[in-house]
């Protein structure tokens, strides 16, 4: 594996080389070419109208749509919203249900008094408490943030509660022998070695969350993606809503890939 | 000689919701200072359990065990304990894992920092201080966790079977390294093992369990004439052959 750091590149290494870059390249091309193919599609067939642009809209229209919205500012103004909602959501949600994983680990006596109300929370389509909140909370940002927050917490619970639980009971019994007490096996070991679980449980949550804050910017409707979606279908504007999604998606990509960033960094430094 | 370890009539029950387990019965054992003994027995007969009373990680369902003359309340740090796998964490350096020990008993300060840094010159691991475990290879992770265990400047060791994660030629090149590090840092070891050749290459005296409940079944004082003693020169000695034999029988395996 280090031999190519130390001597010169044998052909036949060489040429498994370019072989793989050829094919990676392939790949790329091949996932371009489809997005590509796809968009002409839908413009050739909404300009003969072989589709209805008003039902299915159009890629230029939809082009048209960025372009006013970016002038006037809006476009980033709600994407900025969405962004801004679901990370306070799922950073929150992240926290506090670590917070409480942490807890359960503490006290098995707990995390077996809380067992079944775990799982039938895990199990509840949270979004069905979407009007409860907006009637307890109110219309407002909070609402939507704790609807996100709501996506992500049990679940976070449950992977980093389980993440702890599998901790090596040998590593554990390892600081036993010198003495250790309970925090400080939280500390040294239980914690450390989940935080590959709780970073993966992160990316479970950045898409849950988001979930969360489109379902809370439905119901309370005033700004951000979510709110252009339900909007634009209400006025029958699809070429808005069409924006929308389509912007929702980069957002959501760019989101999950952040979190994979983070992961390398932090699983590096480990 | 003093006594370092006295076992008087110990007894430790398991207890499970299918019923009781009886691990080890009215046990006696004394271990004198700088003494290397070995306990083998039929797998499953609660060696584990015997050092873990020792260690104080668990407390006797009957008897007691004295350490230098007082008795085991809870881990303490003149006993130090090696486990099968050498469970460095992934996440600290060689160094830092070294001194986990030092910090939980809050004892991490200039002095054994300076003295951490002596073992890790002095058993070749000052190069990889900085390395993290996966780096290193098994023979070397595993001198790391005895650096590890040595930090606290236990009396004794106990040594769970801490070879067996190895391959053969680590194995022996590693047992061989541990004990001449023990010997010349004067430390009373009490190893449990599979391996009769090792038990017999490297104790003073072997004692054998019974099957569960654990009592001792007999205790072999081993004198080896090698010359230059070690474990390895010790394989080779003439009367290893006898004591194999004997001590293989005793174990009374049937597969």
């Amino acid at each position: 594996m280090y031999d190519s750091k130390y001597s010169a590149v044998s052909e036949e290494h060489k040429k498994f080389l370019m072989n793989n870059k050829r094919k990676n390249s392939a790949i790329g091309l091949s996932r371009f070419i489809i997005l590509i193919l796809l968009f002409f599609l839908w413009e050739t067939a909404a300009s003969k109208e072989w589709i209805d642009p008003f039902i299915m809209s159009q890629p230029s229209r939809i082009i048209k749509t960025i372009v006013i919205m970016s002038k006037d500012g809006s476009l980033f103004m709600h994407t900025g919203i969405t962004v801004y909602e679901t990370i306070i959501g799922f950073v929150s949600g992240t926290v506090i249900g670590t917070l409480v994983a942490i807890a359960l680990w503490w006290s098995d006596f707990l995390a077996k008094v809380l067992d079944p109300y775990l799982v039938v929370l895990n199990a509840l389509p949270k979004t069905a408490l979407g009007p409860i909140i907006l009637v307890w909370i109110g219309g407002t940002t909070k609402s939507i943030v704790v609807m996100a927050l709501l996506l992500s917490i049990v679940v976070t619970i449950i992977n980093v509660f389980t993440g702890f639980s599998n901790c090596d009971e040998d590593k554990i019994k390892l600081l036993k022998t010198f003495g250790a007490n309970k925090r400080q096996i939280l500390r040294k070991v239980v914690f450390p070695a989940g935080i590959p679980t709780i970073i993966s449980t992160l990316k479970i949550n950045v898409g849950l969350s988001l979930v969360g804050v489109i379902v809370g910017e439905f119901l309370v409707s005033k700004a951000g993606l979510g709110h252009l979606i339900i909007y634009g279908g209400q006025v029958f504007k699809m070429d808005l809503v069409m924006t929308s999604v389509l912007i929702l998606a980069i957002v959501a990509a760019i989101l999950y890939l952040s979190v994979l960033w983070i992961e390398k960094k932090v699983l590096k430094m480990m | 000689m003093e006594k370092v370890v006295e076992i008087i009539d110990v007894s430790m029950n398991y207890h499970t919701l299918d019923g009781e387990t009886k691990a080890i019965q009215k046990l006696n054992l004394e271990v004198l200072n700088g003494e290397f003994v070995s306990v083998v027995g039929p797998s499953g007969c609660g060696k584990s359990t015997l050092l873990s009373l020792i260690s104080g990680i668990l407390r006797p369902s009957a008897g007691k065990i004295l350490i230098n003359g007082k008795e085991v309340q809870g881990p303490s740090a003149s006993v130090g304990y090696m486990l099968q796998k050498d469970h460095l964490f992934e996440w600290r350096t060689i160094a830092k894992n070294i001194t986990i020990g030092l910090e939980i008993q809050g004892k991490l300060n200039k002095e054994t920092q300076a003295s951490i840094e002596k073992l890790l010159k002095e058993y070749g691991l000052y190069e990889f201080r900085n390395h993290y475990p996966r780096q290193l290879s098994g023979g070397m992770r595993q001198r790391a966790a005895l650096i590890r265990t040595l930090a606290t400047k236990p009396d004794i060791l106990l040594l769970d079977e801490p070879f067996s994660a190895l391959d053969y030629q680590t194995r022996i090149a590693i047992s061989e390294e541990v004990w001449l590090i023990l010997k010349k840092e004067r430390k009373t070891a009490i190893l449990v093992t599979h391996d009769l050749a090792e038990a017999i290459s490297m104790s003073d005296r072997i004692m054998v369990l019974s099957k569960r409940p654990a009592e001792i079944k007999s205790i072999h004082e081993i004198s080896l004439t090698c010359s230059n003693k070690t474990p390895i020169t010790c394989r080779e000695a003439p009367e290893f052959r006898f004591y194999f034999p004997t001590i293989w029988k005793e174990l009374d395996v049937h597969v």
